[in-house]
């Protein structure tokens, strides 16, 4: 038990939890719509409503864009009906404006380069129990614990 | 298909995934970062839980069912090049490792209202825009 609590000192529950949520977000949308529901496409097909550039007019952004479009603003909903009726506060990030500007230009950069991110190769490829998903959430956990442990070392 | 009950349905899905985001504390950088930091293991029994509920439907659902509920045929990522994805999933680490915030909680942190978290969604967007336009390899 002291184990777990060293492992977990927030606890456990609240994770697993909202894990299986999140879980039961994707599986829904797969078993009634069939489509495989990664968060980072959406940064890449979002453009095509904007921009002429072919990478972005090519078919799997515009034909997928308004599903994905509709996917994240279930993001949103979801999000404010916990604030609404868990009756819990949202901590407002104390993470500085340069690292969330730098961080996510680089996060989005990265995860449409290698066309997944947490949700894309975490959840949807590890579940489809695909080989080059596994190997890019091992690399992905690597890259982000040793930069977030060097940030920190820094100060 | 554009009956009301797809994006409905489309809808309800993301709603689940944006509460259990919410619910698992995904939604502040602090949590990820101190998982990353090895403070607080919480996010693999985040992603544990949602990967392992995804797996029994995406392996027993094409079987069982044949077909989507409400339409033809069941979608499957296409596969890309190895090397690109693992370079590609290096430097989104690098990014998600400086903020603690990955594609999905950046967009479900304005629902819960964690604003300085829209930096990392704008400053994503460029991200992705940079990729596309100039790093796409087509």
């Amino acid at each position: 038990m002291e184990l777990l609590e060293s492992l977990f000192p927030a606890g456990m529950e609240h994770y697993i939890i909202g894990g299986l949520f999140i879980g039961a977000g994707v599986s829904f949308l797969y078993v009634v719509t069939g489509l495989v529901g990664g968060m980072s496409s959406l940064y890449s097909a979002a453009w095509s409503y904007c921009s002429s550039i072919a990478f972005f007019q090519k078919e799997s952004h515009v034909k997928s864009r308004n599903w994905r479009l509709v996917y994240a603003a279930g993001l949103i909903l979801g999000a404010f009906i916990w604030l609404t009726f868990s009756g819990s506060q949202m901590p407002i990030t104390n993470v500085s404006t340069e690292q969330l500007l730098l961080g996510g230009f680089i996060a989005g950069f990265g995860a449409r380069y290698g066309n997944g991110c947490t949700s894309g190769h975490g959840i949807c490829g590890m579940a489809s129990l695909s080989v080059p998903s596994i190997l890019a959430v091992v690399v992905f956990l690597g890259a982000g614990m040793a930069t977030a442990q060097l940030v920190a070392s820094l100060g | 298909m554009n009956t009301a009950i797809y994006w409905i349905a489309i809808l309800v899905s993301g709603a689940l995934f944006g509460f259990g985001l919410a619910f698992s504390t995904m939604l502040q950088p602090e949590v990820v970062l101190s998982f990353l930091r090895f403070e607080d293991f919480g996010l693999f029994l985040v992603l544990g839980g949602a990967t392992g509920l995804t797996m029994v439907f995406y392996q027993l659902a094409p079987g069982i069912l044949k077909k989507p509920l409400l339409v033809e045929k069941f979608s499957s990522k296409p596969p890309e090049g190895l090397k690109k994805t693992l370079v590609g999933a290096a430097i989104f680490g690098i990014g998600w490792g400086l903020c603690g915030v990955c594609p999905g909680p950046a967009i479900a942190g304005i629902g819960a209202g964690n604003w300085p978290v829209m930096y990392a969604l704008i400053a994503m967007f460029a991200g992705a825009y940079v990729q596309g336009r100039w790093f796409s390899g087509n």
